[in-house]
């Protein structure tokens, strides 16, 4: 399998960058892990112009604790990165955790936080933990820069409000509340397959009470999706199973899931009633994992 | 970045430099050159396959800066400045690499275009975790399809490669 040609750049900075993908506009693509544009470009469903690679933007690869910011994760840092970063190891497992869910080891050692944001596919697994801990992403363009919650980014199934000369250049998880979280995926296989759907979890447990919770669902909807109405269930109210099991029960009425080849929607919405219930309980529980 | 020379007709060939199997390279590659393609039509380099050049069966396995990385989804220009070993590399002169040994011993092949990536996944593996368990182990060749359905005796292959006990 062959690509079709096209001109290649790999700048040395950011700003040169957003400079290449103002001037050559919709003819352009971003690569950085290479694992979906490739493969796109190899089935025929792209076919840009020119390519302009952030393989040289060392920058964009750290994981970090930046003090009164939270954890940043530069959008080159790869899924394996996560996997195998103490310093999420020990502050937030539960995005570890989520990575090893994706895709299989070797695309985890290519494909990048950044590309699976902006892929934008309704499954991705990455952004559903992320939004579920209150994630920013810094956004640079040709004409300045900006800071947005994760959850606004996605407009659609492979859609986001990034304009065509817009990189995302880091994720930020804040400090916070949050006492637990984690993410659980269904797939068809335990590796190499696309969530059929998955539930992330965060909450925050003082003496028994949830104080506050965040439930994002994957591949149930056009974009990574909040519960918002079993989020505001649960808050302030003693957590037993019957509460979590409502709770599961709110977040299957709220999504919105399609039937396709993977699973009908209503064995999607059985999955995430069945997760939301899971992955509350594991978060309350263990914590972060 | 790399150096560029423009022929005539305006197309773009890029001056690559990296190691492969300990021996330093260099190249002039297109943009669209995929490294998969590369290392087999010019570099000799067979045993690493192509399989679905789309990143899902692992056919095409090597070891980029000692991780698995699938070469069908590499750029050739974007190898520039990296290190990488393929199935060529783990061999010396007269004798197979460990992993190798035991995967014949085992009977870990039946067509066997699966092996190369296979048992570099299992390099990969052991060189960060010399005693895995066989969930280990079926995690790390998770990406590595075997069509022939021959995983039992590769699993096998690679516990005994580790020097684990394990029934033939």
């Amino acid at each position: 399998m062959y690509l079709p040609d096209f001109e290649y750049f790999a700048p040395d900075s950011i700003g040169e960058a957003c400079q290449l993908l103002s001037q050559f506009g919709a003819k352009a693509k971003l690569i950085s892990g290479g694992t979906d544009v490739l493969v796109k470009m190899k089935n025929e469903l792209l076919a840009p112009e020119v390519l302009v690679s952030i393989k040289n933007l060392e920058e964009l690869k750290k994981i970090e604790y930046v003090p009164g910011k939270g954890v940043v994760i530069g959008a080159r840092a790869k899924h394996n990165d996560l996997v195998y970063s103490e310093l999420l190891a020990k502050r937030y497992p539960s995005i570890p955790g989520a990575a090893k869910q994706m895709a299989h080891n070797q695309i985890r050692n290519s494909g990048t936080v950044g590309g699976n944001i902006v892929n934008a596919v309704p499954s991705a697994d990455l952004p559903p933990i992320l939004i579920a801990l209150s994630a920013t992403v810094h956004i640079v363009g040709a004409k300045g820069s900006r800071s947005l919650a994760l959850e606004d980014v996605f407009t659609g199934p492979n859609t986001t409000c990034l304009a065509p000369d817009e990189i995302i250049t880091e994720v930020i998880i804040p400090d916070q509340k949050m006492t637990g979280s984690t993410y659980m995926k269904f797939g068809l296989r335990a590796a190499g397959a696309l969530a059929v759907a998955g539930v992330a979890a965060a909450v925050w447990v003082e003496n028994g009470v949830m104080k506050d919770a965040r439930i994002v669902m994957s591949a149930v909807g056009p974009t990574p999706m909040r519960a918002k109405k079993a989020e505001d269930f649960l808050k302030g109210k003693k957590i037993t199973d019957e509460l979590l099991a409502e709770a599961g029960k709110k977040a299957a009425e709220e999504c919105k899931p399609i039937d396709d080849y993977r699973a009908s929607a209503e064995y999607r919405r059985n999955l995430v009633s069945v997760f939301t219930k899971r992955s509350l309980r594991k978060a309350i529980d263990e914590g972060h994992v | 970045m790399a150096n560029v020379l423009t022929d005539k007709e305006g197309k773009k060939r890029y001056l690559v430099s990296f190691t492969i199997n300990g021996d330093e390279h260099q190249g002039l590659v297109k943009a669209n050159t995929l490294f998969v393609n590369f290392i087999r039509d010019e570099l000799d380099l067979t045993g690493t396959k192509r399989g679905c050049e789309l990143g899902d069966c692992g056919s095409c396995t090597v070891l980029m800066e000692g991780k698995p990385v699938n070469a069908c989804l590499l750029l050739a220009v974007e190898a520039d400045g990296h290190s990488f070993t393929t199935i060529e590399g783990l061999a010396t002169t007269n004798k197979l690499d460990l992993v190798q040994e035991k995967f014949i011993e085992y009977g870990a092949f039946q067509c066997g275009y699966c092996a190369p990536g296979m048992i570099l996944s299992a390099k990969a593996l052991l060189n960060s975790n010399p005693k895995p368990t066989e969930h280990e182990v079926r995690e790390a060749i998770s990406g590595n399809l075997c069509r022939c359905t021959g995983y039992v005796n590769v699993v096998k292959a690679i516990l005994a490669a580790s020097g684990q006990e394990v029934e033939h």
